[in-house]
């Protein structure tokens, strides 16, 4: 028995509300964080990340309300992200009780953010965010680049060596987005995921694409994550963090059950 | 009775969590996060945390004039050391270069090596992040209704090595086997986050507060 890996629900939060949907036959309030949170934890999450979408900055107050809120009552790892773009952003988020601040456009606009957050609060709590895009063609070998804006946006930074790069800075922890593979429910890109958890000497997060129990299992078999994250099949309860847990132990990947 | 417990605040890192998570545990208790010499002096039980590199946390315990306050209260009572607040009761740490610690216990914080290989293939990574088994070593009034092998939240580079065996309250394997846990008279400190660990963790908060000498 070793460490386990990790499953993360996502939460998209905008404005202080739960979106995408939430499906729980027992959950008064579905669109209530809090009341989420608590679910997940329940069914035994081991971290629970919320990506703030709100698009106003005038409400970006209202996340902060969210995580005091889930901190006073569920004792697992929390992670915020979305809208995180300088030190005081990262000490609001940590001062309402969130474990770790994932930092995501900020730092390719500006890697320097990233050195200064983890000089300042330590690597343990600064996940770096990046989203990446095949930009290979068909019998090229396989090269992966940043974008930015929800994946429209390219930066021309390839996303190898970025990894390497925010490791460098200090970064805690990777969270690795699939942009080809986001919202289309097929599984993780398993060889995006394996190219950087092998580049890497910090802990990476797959994310994007999973759409059945057996994509957990794939992307940390085939693509060698330390953790998994999933938004929609928690969501819709399509499946239990529960049941998710007890299909990868059942394949042979360590959980905590 | 009145019971009061103080998490003590020397500025490193967010103590929110610990202090909520103790507040969740700890019945009609006062638990206040503090650096006030008077409260910890009075408090019926310590709690140490910290976060961050060990040279920052000595400074800032040294800037908060609390090295004393927390070896005394190390001596005469319930005392809860986690994370940080039990690597710095050690005498010295590799990091930063080398540190010095506050020497309560014998014993040096060394790195992970970073040469041990997971099960996936590639090298363990640093931070040991996540939810490892903590294998007790010997009864304690902390592990109550706490399995042995039960998983705990771990994030560190650095683990305690105490020259005393008979400190060692805990064990976990992360490439090497550590000593995730060290226990003597009155004082418990965990390398893991309590706070952090769901059931386990609130049990082991629990069983502190109730912790009778």
């Amino acid at each position: 028995m070793g460490l386990a890996k990790r499953i993360i629900p996502c939460l998209d939060v905008d404005n202080g509300r739960v979106v995408k949907g939430v499906k729980f036959v027992d959950i008064r309030d579905a669109g209530n964080p809090v009341e989420v949170a608590r679910r997940y934890n329940e069914e035994g999450a081991d971290e629970i990340t919320f990506l703030d979408i709100t698009a106003s900055s005038d409400d970006r107050e209202t996340i902060v309300h969210v995580v005091e809120q889930v901190a006073s009552e569920v004792f697992i790892p929390l992670t915020v992200g979305g809208g995180i773009r300088k030190v005081d952003d990262v000490r609001r988020m940590l001062n309402a009780g969130a474990d770790k601040v994932a930092i995501n456009t900020a730092a390719v606009f500006n890697p320097e953010f990233v050195k200064e957050a983890t000089d300042k609060f330590g690597s343990q709590c600064i996940v770096v965010a990046i989203d990446a895009k095949q930009v290979s063609k068909e019998g090229e070998p396989l090269r992966w680049e940043i974008f930015t804006h929800g994946g429209r946006k390219p930066t021309g930074i390839d996303a190898i060596e970025w990894a390497k790069k925010m490791t460098d800075y200090g970064a805690g922890e990777i969270l690795l987005t699939s942009m080809d593979r986001d919202g289309t429910k097929i599984g993780f890109d398993n060889e995006l995921t394996h190219a950087v958890a092998a580049a890497v000497s910090i802990p990476l997060i797959a994310s994007g694409g999973v759409g059945n129990l057996q994509h957990l299992v794939d992307g940390v078999k085939q693509g060698g994550a330390d953790a998994v994250l999933a938004a929609s099949i928690f969501h819709f309860a399509e499946y239990s963090v529960g049941e998710a847990k007890a299909f990868m132990a059942d394949q042979g990947v360590e959980v905590r059950l | 009775m009145s019971h009061r417990i103080a998490v003590l605040d020397y500025g490193m890192g967010n103590l929110r969590s610990v202090s909520k998570a103790i507040e969740h545990v700890a019945g009609d208790a006062e638990v206040r996060v503090t650096d006030d010499h008077e409260f910890i002096r009075a408090a019926d039980r310590i709690v140490f945390p910290g976060q961050g590199a060990a040279r920052d946390c000595m400074i800032a315990i040294g800037e908060h004039h609390l090295n004393q306050a927390i070896l005394e209260a190390a001596r005469t009572k319930p005392f809860l050391g986690i994370c940080m607040g039990l690597q710095v009761l050690m005498q010295h740490s590799q990091e930063n270069d080398g540190t010095d610690l506050l020497g309560l216990f014998d014993g040096d914080v060394v790195r992970f090596d970073g040469k041990a290989i997971g099960d996936n293939g590639l090298p363990l990574k640093i931070p040991h992040m996540g939810w490892s088994p903590v294998d007790q070593s010997a009864g304690h009034p902390l592990w109550n209704g706490i399995d042995s092998g039960s998983r705990f939240y771990f994030v560190h580079s650095y683990h305690v090595k105490p020259k005393d065996a008979s400190l060692t309250a805990a064990t976990t394997e992360y490439g090497v086997k550590f000593v995730s846990a060290v226990s003597r008279d009155n004082l418990f400190a965990v390398q893991f986050h309590p706070e952090k660990s769901a059931d386990a963790g609130l049990q082991l908060l629990e069983n502190f507060v109730n912790w009778d000498l």
